[in-house]
């Protein structure tokens, strides 16, 4: 029989207040097997705790009752401490007569006295069926992948990277940087975007213990944390990387043009690109859907003028597997493209543009050399209007979120319009200003009194092409005056969304995300960046809207949470899992489509089903539908239920 | 009624000259509405304090030339000294007043003040009127 | 200490006024310095002009200035709005030399150099703190009014604007209850301490300029003041001769006497009580200083 102990806390006053404690302490002493029982203001306390411990050691005890408050306060706590006095920490179980019990009979102090008892009397008979449990290892490969080489990606690869691990950075596009790399500037500070990510951006391709994959998407995921199992689909460049020395010359030769994704259709690329000049890796790809070789087998001049030979029409697509330890997905956002944007012009009026597009002509390595034109005639625009909230804070037009960048790149982009065009006038509609970060508020009100930006507070009603001009309606609630402005261009600051295939991705990894597909954090204040898979974080904007120190920032601790984990020597989890009796089952598999964390499997050869430990979270829906109660908690089996149940009765 | 705003309007000679008059960078603003909170003599004017300011802002000049606003400011400073952006709303105002009183405009008739208010108010207060109201 | 100190007292206080001034110069002899009042001074101008290009708004002031440094260092006023306004103007000469030059050709005839803001301009109120100041004060106070509750009223221009003027905190003034304080007289503060009483919208806006003020008296009447007490003629119009009418708008309410600090001061210094110049008060608070004497002190 074990010699049991029981600890009833008073929890101050929120158990004592209500729970007449002498009666518990009198009935818990004559329970048969409670060799202690003592209670204390607060167990959790540090000379509480030594009380335990002392009573764990002078009382030769086998298994601990703490009755207190919930366990999620401090059942590691205690455990903790039966584990220093030598008692197996799973052998210590919490008595929850606080939520439970004083809090919610508060009124009734006769009766919660008895329930009480009958709650630590239950779980008296649990533990005293308990096994020796100890947590469960598996393998731990201190190796990250990186989904996404964007500057969230790129600053989580190099945080785990010069640590010391080995991480694996994937990038869908043919080079890396992500949207910062489409930027002119970046606010407050107005530093050349390019300037301050290119380091950045070659760092991460000379790193010794980083591996760039870059034109691949991620294919399918298995494993558990600490040892995943990644397929990787690298896309056909055609082009031989290592022969290639980046001259140039196919491009120029190249006849067919497309339109740029990176300068978003306002200029041409070739069917042999390289998606901007300061691209990394910077060796060309070519675009198999206008390739006039690869669809009808005609041109091929890029093969005929290569010097090195790099070209090569017959590359195909291959599947590289790896193995990782941890995955961190960065991978970012996408501007809105929904209906609302109709109303603002885009689409039909060519100098509606957006905000990314604003970059890339203000962007001296843009399809305008950076002189601010507008798309329709190349123009320089002297009216310009920017409109803010498009698609944001718009439930029933858009998304109902605020992207939280808008205000900070408006201010930003008036600012730099004006220092381009002095004598131009530019106006904000907007409805309020968030600037909280450091530096905003002042970088905002220096564009407002040094360039003279109009800022207009009012939602814009409709946008129209009258006579050349592109016609604003819009309000300015401050005075009470509807607002006609006659704009030569439009700017707007749509939402931002996470990237399309984002939601794709989730599923992928079996990560939660949310109705705006942005990735689910396991607790939005505490824990910004886990997922609610075990292993796999995220950082950046495919989480939620953020600008980059905080995506710096978020980038950091995503690799801060992965360094710590390939810190110890192998993955630790909780025993408090499924087990098979496999002399009872009979290998129906009614578990296995059960299970909602894929934690089952068969074993087709015994015709017998198996738990994965370390998928398994203990939830028991295994346990509900075995026909053959072959399935069981460890530590809370059908028996110990039962003996409790008896034991309320 | 809509208003157009374009570049000639926002600055126009009008928004110039009121911002040389009264020396104030008009664009400080940002419509916190604190003076419009703390004016003692808001009680009868047709535009908020903070509303002359945004008109100016918005180079409206016929509206502003026209409010009563502007004529029952007391130039107690309390706007001012309450202005998160140092914006002298006071100095404002003057500005706008003058465009009319130097244009021959006078808002005060010595003939049209009743005699009793003549009689018994301290001088500094006639001479004060006069200044502000007349050219 | 015979302390000579240069005095503008300014058109009002010259005639609808005088009470304020007749105390100020008793009380001043009283404790030992005399205000030598500036020969032949001409009007401040009343309003400091707020247009940036108005030059000649500010030369009456700076004539004022330019006269007083002829006499001294430094130039005492009573009266609020000339305080004021020659403060701001000094500062303008101080700071802009491209308009103090202008203003001087102006008076370059009468001024053999011109004035570059040589002068320090005082209010009296500073020149009870920081030169007798007010623990000397309380000594020589004779006649204590210890049941008396006054309500120290400063009105705007005392205070604004708060840089330039730099007399006290705008929002949270202490000058005005200080000197009080050292008079031994009960000080209540009152949300409507440095709210405008209407000003001179009294000639052109009077209905507004009288709500103003009622709510002035009003406010001191609900935190139980017994009086109020100003620093300016202005003020003092606008609160004292207007609570007839008041009364007649609004409802009748007892009548709150309203007194310049200097004759208050004059009262506790146990002047002649000729001097004190209740009879040009509308609402007369002779009722609340008849009050015996408590002490006698040497």
């Amino acid at each position: 029989m074990k010699r049991i102990g029981v600890f009833v806390c008073w929890c101050g006053s929120n158990i004592a207040e209500v729970i007449k404690l002498d009666e518990v302490l009198e009935a818990i002493r004559k329970y048969p097997g409670v060799v202690f029982a003592e209670y204390y203001k607060y167990f959790c306390s540090e000379p509480g705790q030594q009380i335990i411990k002392d009573a764990i050691k002078a009382n030769q005890l086998d298994a601990m009752i703490v009755a207190a408050c919930s366990p999620a306060m401090h059942q590691a706590t205690f455990r903790k401490a039966a584990a220093a006095a030598g008692l197996n920490q799973y052998q210590c179980e919490i008595a929850n007569i606080r939520e439970q019990c004083s809090w919610v009979h508060r009124m009734h102090k006769e009766e919660a006295t008895q329930k009480a008892i009958d709650i630590i009397s239950a779980t008296i008979e649990k533990v005293k069926q308990n096994e020796q449990l100890s947590p469960l290892t598996s393998p731990l490969i201190k190796r990250a992948l990186i989904v996404g080489a964007g500057i969230a990606g790129m600053q989580a690869a190099l945080d785990i990277a010069n640590s010391g691990y080995e991480v694996l950075l994937l990038e869908r596009e043919p080079s890396i940087g992500g949207h910062m790399a489409q930027l002119s500037e970046t606010f407050p500070t107005l530093d050349c975007s390019q300037c301050i990510l290119t380091p950045r951006m070659v760092e991460v391709a000379q790193h010794p213990r980083i591996k760039l994959i870059t034109y691949a998407e991620l294919e399918s995921v298995s494993g558990s944390i600490g040892n995943f199992t990644v397929s990787i689909r690298q896309k056909p460049a055609y082009v031989d990387r290592q022969k290639c020395t980046a001259c140039g010359a196919c491009i120029e030769k190249c006849p067919v043009k497309v339109p740029s994704e990176f300068n978003f259709g306002l200029e041409m690329r070739k069917a042999i690109y390289v998606v901007s000049p300061q691209a990394v890796p910077n060796k060309p790809v070519i675009d198999a859907d206008h390739c006039m070789y690869l669809t009808k087998q005609k041109c091929g001049v890029c093969a005929k003028i290569c010097e090195a030979k790099a070209i090569d029409y017959e590359q195909k697509e291959k599947i590289i597997e790896e193995k990782v330890g941890a995955i961190i997905v960065a991978t970012g956002y996408d501007l809105f493209s929904g209906e609302d944007l109709d109303l603002y012009g885009y689409g039909r009026c060519k100098n509606v543009i957006s905000g990314l597009e604003f970059e890339r002509i203000n962007s001296a390595s843009g399809p305008t050399q950076g002189q601010i034109k507008r798309p329709s005639d190349g123009q320089v625009p002297k009216e310009i209007v920017f409109i803010q909230c498009v698609g944001s804070r718009d439930p029933e037009g858009g998304k109902p979120y605020c992207s939280r960048i808008c205000c900070m790149y408006t201010a930003k982009h008036a600012i730099l319009y004006k220092k381009k065009i002095p004598d131009g006038q530019a106006y904000v509609f907007y409805m309020d200003i968030r600037a909280g970060g450091k530096g905003y508020e002042e970088f905002v009100q220096k564009g407002i009194e040094e360039e003279k930006i109009l800022y207009l507070r009012g939602r814009v009603s409709k946008v129209f092409e009258d006579n050349g001009s592109v016609v604003v309606w819009g309000v300015d609630t401050l005075s009470g005056k509807k607002i006609e402005i006659k704009a030569d261009l439009v700017v707007l600051a749509s939402a931002i969304v996470p990237r399309q295939d984002a939601k794709k991705i989730a599923k992928l990894l079996n990560i939660g995300s949310d109705e705006h597909g942005f990735f689910k954090e396991t607790h939005p204040k505490l824990k910004p960046v886990e997922s609610s898979t075990a292993g796999i974080f995220f950082a950046g904007c495919g989480q939620a809207p953020k600008d980059i120190p905080d995506t710096v920032a978020q980038a950091g601790c995503a690799a801060a949470k992965v360094n710590s984990l390939f810190s110890m020597n192998k993955v630790l989890s909780d025993p408090v899992i499924a087990c098979v009796n496999e002399e009872l089952c009979q290998g129906c598999q009614l578990c296995i489509s059960a299970c909602t964390y894929n934690a089952r499997e068969f074993d087709s050869r015994r015709n017998i089903a198996k738990v994965i430990d370390a998928l398994c979270q203990g939830c028991g829906a295994c346990v509900a539908v075995c026909p053959n109660k072959a399935a069981e908690v460890k530590n809370m089996t059908t028996g110990q239920i039962l003996h409790m149940l008896d034991q309320l009765q | 009624m809509r208003i157009e705003i374009s570049n000639e309007k926002v600055n126009s000679d009008f928004v110039k000259k009121i911002e040389e008059i009264s020396g104030e960078n008009i664009f400080s603003c940002y419509q916190c509405g604190k003076c419009s909170a703390g004016c003692p003599l808001v009680g009868e004017m047709d535009l908020l304090p903070n509303q002359v300011m945004r008109l100016v802002q918005l180079g409206q000049e016929q509206e502003l030339l026209n409010c009563r606003t502007i004529w029952l400011c007391a130039s107690c400073l309390t706007c001012f000294s309450r202005c998160p952006k140092g914006v002298d709303l006071a100095k404002v105002m003057e500005a706008l007043r003058v465009q009319l009183t130097r244009g021959g405009i006078d808002k005060l008739e010595l003939r049209e003040i009743p005699s009793d208010i003549l009689a018994e108010t301290p001088q500094m207060g006639i001479i004060c009127s006069f200044r502000k109201f007349t050219g | 200490m015979t302390m000579k100190l240069p005095y503008f007292p300014g058109c009002t206080l010259h005639e609808k006024a005088r009470n304020f001034d007749q105390t100020a110069r008793a009380a001043a002899q009283a404790l030992g310095f005399e205000l030598a009042e500036l020969e032949g001074w001409t009007c401040c101008g009343a309003a400091f002009p707020l247009a940036g290009d108005n030059l000649m708004g500010l030369v009456p002031a700076v004539r004022i200035l330019a006269q007083a440094s002829q006499q001294g260092e430094e130039l005492v006023t009573l009266c609020s709005f000339c305080y004021n306004v020659l403060k701001r103007a000094n500062k303008v000469v101080r700071e802009d030399t491209e308009k103090r030059d202008k203003i001087n050709m102006y008076l370059d005839e009468e001024f053999d150099e011109p004035y570059t803001g040589q002068v320090e301009v005082l209010h009296f109120l500073e020149v009870l703190r920081d030169k007798i100041t007010f623990e000397e004060l309380a000594q020589r106070v004779k006649r204590k009014l210890p049941e008396l509750k006054l309500g120290p009223y400063y009105g705007c221009l005392l205070l604004r604007p708060p840089k330039e003027i730099g007399l006290d905190d705008p929002d949270h003034p202490q000058i005005l209850h200080n000197f009080l304080s050292s008079l031994g007289c009960q000080v209540i503060d009152f949300p409507f301490a440095s709210e405008c009483c209407g000003s001179y919208q009294a000639v052109r806006a009077p209905e507004l300029a009288m709500e103003c003020s009622y709510r002035i008296i009003k406010s001191a009447r609900l935190n139980g003041i017994d009086a109020l007490v100003t620093s300016c003629p202005l003020c003092h119009f606008n609160l004292d001769a207007k609570q007839k009418a008041m009364a007649k708008k609004y409802g009748e309410f007892s009548p709150l006497p309203i007194f310049y600090f200097t004759q208050l001061l004059a009262v506790a210094l146990d002047l002649e009580e000729s001097i004190w110049g209740f009879d040009q008060h509308q609402v007369r608070p002779d009722e609340l200083i008849k009050i015996p004497v408590v002490e006698e002190k040497q």
